[in-house]
């Protein structure tokens, strides 16, 4: 079996490069599936520390992390979809007052 | 040979995943996630853990991207054509090199540890992956289960109220 260590450097790159998603693009959706990157990046270590350790509970915890995952789309993509109906723009940069 | 199947995954999952942060239109963006999932769902398989890919495979790739990809075609969103913010954009990706960075040092000093179990490959292929999942999840994980199907319920009233026209 391959060591641990690639697992988890492969993780913290993809971990990397959703923050860069995050932080640099101004599209809300595009962000929005930066930030789902970054929870699978997570899901991965969770599930290479189970498999090294032996240990069944960290995929559990994945299981719980993909079902908020879901409902974190549901409910982010109804929000999405109010916010363009006020604004004509899911751009963030339009995303600065609290008023509809 | 699993080392050498490993880094052609790892590459094309870096490769995807870079192209869903560069590429302009969110289309484009959505299906190397896709990819990107996929990949990810082959390094479950690796590490013996069948269930787990599949759930990716099922979940992520056919309902949150789905999902995605229709509110994409639904608010017809167009690719960007301003032209972003360069110091917003050196700066966000200084944070995630440091990021980066910043784990793998950690990675380098720390040591493994942790709770011990017994799954190894041997009884995985006895009782069989989702087996072990299960006991887990109806036994010691019961109440957080339950939790999860309240947590559902909310997400789904969320959507509705929040998609409404008029509540």
């Amino acid at each position: 079996m391959l060591a641990l260590e690639n697992y988890l450097i492969l993780s913290a790159i993809l971990f990397s490069i959703g923050t860069i998603g995050v932080l640099t693009r101004r599209n809300a959706i595009v962000i929005f599936m930066c930030i789902e990157m970054m929870l699978n990046a997570v899901n991965l270590t969770l599930v290479a520390f189970s498999r090294y350790l032996g240990n069944i509970d960290g995929q559990i915890f994945v299981f719980f992390i993909m079902t908020v995952a879901a409902a974190e789309a549901a409910v982010g993509l109804a929000l999405m979809i109010a916010f363009y109906k006020n604004r004509e723009s899911i751009d963030v940069e339009d995303i600065n007052v609290m008023k509809l | 040979m699993e080392s050498i199947f490993f880094f052609v995954v790892a590459a094309v999952a870096v490769i995807c995943s870079l192209l869903v942060v560069t590429c302009k239109n969110p289309i484009n963006s959505a299906l190397s996630l896709v990819m990107t999932f996929f990949c990810l769902a082959t390094f479950y398989v690796m590490l013996d853990a069948p269930f787990m890919a599949v759930t990716q495979v099922i979940v992520y790739a056919g309902a949150i991207m789905v999902l995605i990809v229709f509110v994409i075609m639904l608010l017809n969103v167009k690719a960007e054509t301003v032209k972003p913010n360069t110091h917003g954009v050196l700066a966000g990706t200084a944070v995630g090199v440091f990021t980066l960075f910043l784990t793998c040092w950690f990675l380098l000093k720390g040591s493994m540890s942790g709770a011990v179990g017994n799954m190894d490959k041997a009884l995985i292929e006895k009782t069989g992956h989702i087996e072990l999942i299960g006991k887990a999840l109806f036994t010691d994980f019961l109440l957080p289960f339950e939790i999860t199907s309240l947590l559902l319920l909310v997400a789904i009233i969320g959507a509705v109220i929040l998609a409404k026209k008029k509540i």
